[in-house]
């Protein structure tokens, strides 16, 4: 247990160092989700209330749905940069060492969570700046706990499918055809009793559901299902994924 | 002898129904020097990324140091290094702390880490760049860095696939200075690949020679060589050489001789101690010679004679 935290923290610190000597792209992921939330949030402000969300203007509401939206850009961004590696064929030079597989995605998703985190706050400050009201501070920091969560767990898929390629052609829009349907059947724009009838069952099957409302909770105050279901759920979905990507790491090819 | 390191068994590899590595069994023994030798695309890399668990055999297995290579993956890596063919760094980190991120992945911790990063830039000569990024070396500088990192965890085995391809003559030079003191001093077993013959017949001490994923030959440079036979003496002949032929013709000892434009060729052992009698040869029948040469039968003879191609032949219609 311990040697692997050593890994993943090694793996971590290499990547946090790479990143600080190309400062753009870190920044660069938060724009759409940022455009998205100042037209879309701000056009609808005073047009849109859900009466079950307590009368929260929209641009308050979504606030947490973009910042899903961030946290699965760095899904995507996290597993692009594993596909790089193998693709320069630095991947092998680390698959070659002893580390233990769990290490190397744990601290794989670590670099990739640090880097969301980042992000979602430039979007949390880029709403307060445009006007959305979040019910209290100490909120933030239980909505960390939630971010954390999402982060990982669609890390962890994202890695599962990048262990079946080999290099980074087409990749993101693959991914990004997985990732939509997650966020669209979320909540994130809209509560999901609105759905359409004959997709709104599939979001109660959606683990960015619970994350979403998880984050609600925590930032506004309200949520449709109870904080420690939400908790439950990312929990669960967060071990299942990153066993998964472990799991394919352990008997992949890494030529 | 008989106290094998490596032993390979049956070990193959295909893809796409096809044999990059066809039924190689070899035994490396500890401390040895081994090369490989074979022309691109005779599955030299395909052996070498199977043994450090890379790639997963479709047949056969293999042991390093009695771990097997499918069922003890961990162990395996532990007490290997390796310097692969298309070895990368990380361009954006220095030299040490390229280092220092694989140590850690190796399990070095503290000041033992910190020491042995200095010990492994010293071998190399590359302590006074380990601060540099290492997108500014040089190729030479890179293949020495990445020879460092496989080195970093005193390793038993060391694997060196086409370490100096793509390199200048000099850095090439300083490679092979490196690994063979660490074959002496060290007394780390190096498994190298190659497809240039003066390498493996300089550096190795038993070679195997692979073609289509075969072995066709495993010995000493010395012993392999020694299947061609003969040295061939050639002399540039200005005048005369009809009539010297002839004359030549009753030595016993020339196996064979031939002419081909306004050369002599004559095949025979010990090509040093005949000369002098060929010169004088030469002067009693009035020829007149401008030049005498030896040449001595390379690794690349041997290619020839066993598989009836040269190393570049294959190279051309390779992939
Ligand atoms: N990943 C792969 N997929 C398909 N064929 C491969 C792959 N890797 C190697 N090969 C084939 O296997 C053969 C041996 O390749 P390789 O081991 O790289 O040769 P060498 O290192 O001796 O030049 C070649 O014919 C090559 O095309
Ligand atoms: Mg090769």
């Amino acid at each position: 247990m311990r040697f692997y935290l050593y890994e993943a923290y090694s793996l971590w610190r290499r990547d946090m160092l790479s990143f600080s000597r190309q400062k753009d792209r870190l920044i660069g992921y938060s724009f759409a989700p940022l455009f998205l939330l100042a037209f879309i949030g701000l056009g609808f402000k005073n047009q849109i209330y859900f009466p079950e969300m307590k009368n929260i203007d929209y641009l308050s509401f979504l606030t947490p749905g973009m910042v899903a939206m961030t946290l699965l850009t760095a899904s995507n961004s996290t597993s692009f940069l594993m596909l790089w590696d193998r693709e320069m064929g630095f991947l092998k030079e680390i698959m070659v060492t002893p580390s233990s597989r769990i290490g190397i995605i744990l601290g794989r998703t670590a670099s990739g969570v640090t880097v969301a985190i980042f992000q979602s706050f430039i979007i949390l400050f880029g709403g307060i700046v445009m006007g959305s009201r979040f019910h209290r501070p100490e909120g933030m920091l239980i909505s960390l706990i939630f971010m954390a969560l999402i982060a990982s767990a669609f890390i962890g898929l994202g890695l599962s499918l990048a262990s079946f390629k080999k290099e980074t052609y087409g990749f993101s829009l693959v991914l990004n055809f997985i990732l939509y349907p997650f966020l669209f059947l979320s909540g994130a724009l809209y509560p999901v009793d609105r759905l359409p009838s004959l997709v709104a069952p599939l979001s109660y099957y959606n683990p960015l559901t619970y994350g979403i409302d998880g984050l609600r909770y925590s930032l506004l105050g309200v949520s449709s299902f109870s904080p420690a279901l939400d908790l439950g759920v990312m929990a669960a979905s967060c071990l299942a994924m990153l066993g998964l990507g472990t799991y394919l790491f352990e008997k992949g090819e890494w030529d | 002898m008989g106290n094998p390191i490596i032993s390979m068994k049956n070990l193959s590899k295909a893809y796409h129904g096809e044999k990059a590595v066809d039924n190689v069994n070899l035994e490396i023994d500890k401390g040895e020097f081994f090369g490989l030798l074979g022309p691109n695309g005779a599955g030299k890399s395909t052996v070498i990324k199977m043994l450090t668990t890379i790639i997963h055999p479709t047949e056969g297995t293999a042991t390093i140091h009695g771990h097997d290579i499918i069922e003890e993956r961990d162990a395996v890596r532990s007490c290997i290094g390796v310097v692969f063919q298309d070895s990368v760094l990380d361009r954006k980190l220095t030299g040490r702390e390229n280092l220092d991120f694989h140590a850690r992945l190796y399990g070095l911790r503290g000041d033992m880490r910190r020491e042995r990063i200095e010990e492994v830039l010293e071998l190399v000569e590359l302590k006074d760049k380990a601060d540099v990024l290492v997108e500014r070396y040089s190729g030479g500088m890179q293949r020495r860095l990445a020879i460092a990192r496989g080195l970093m965890h005193h390793p038993g085995v060391l694997f060196l696939d086409e370490p100096t391809l793509g390199l200048d003559a000099q850095s090439r030079r300083h490679i092979w200075k490196y690994v063979k003191e660490l074959n002496l001093r060290e007394d780390i077993t190096i498994v190298l690949t190659t497809h240039y013959m003066e390498e493996a017949d300089q550096l190795c001490e038993r070679v195997a020679i692979i073609d289509r994923g075969r072995i066709v030959a495993l010995d000493t440079p010395e012993n392999l060589k020694g299947l061609i036979g003969a040295d061939t003496i050639v002399m540039h002949i200005q005048s005369g050489g009809e009539i010297l032929l002839q004359s030549l013709s009753f030595f016993p000892w020339i196996a064979s001789s031939e002419v081909s434009n306004g050369k002599i060729l004559l095949r025979v052992d010990d090509a040093q101690s005949r000369i002098p009698q060929v010169v004088i040869e030469a002067c009693m029948n009035r020829a007149i010679v401008s030049h005498v040469g030896i040449i001595e039968p390379t690794l690349e003879d041997v290619f020839l004679k066993l598989t009836g191609r040269t190393l570049h032949e294959c190279e051309d219609s390779g992939n």
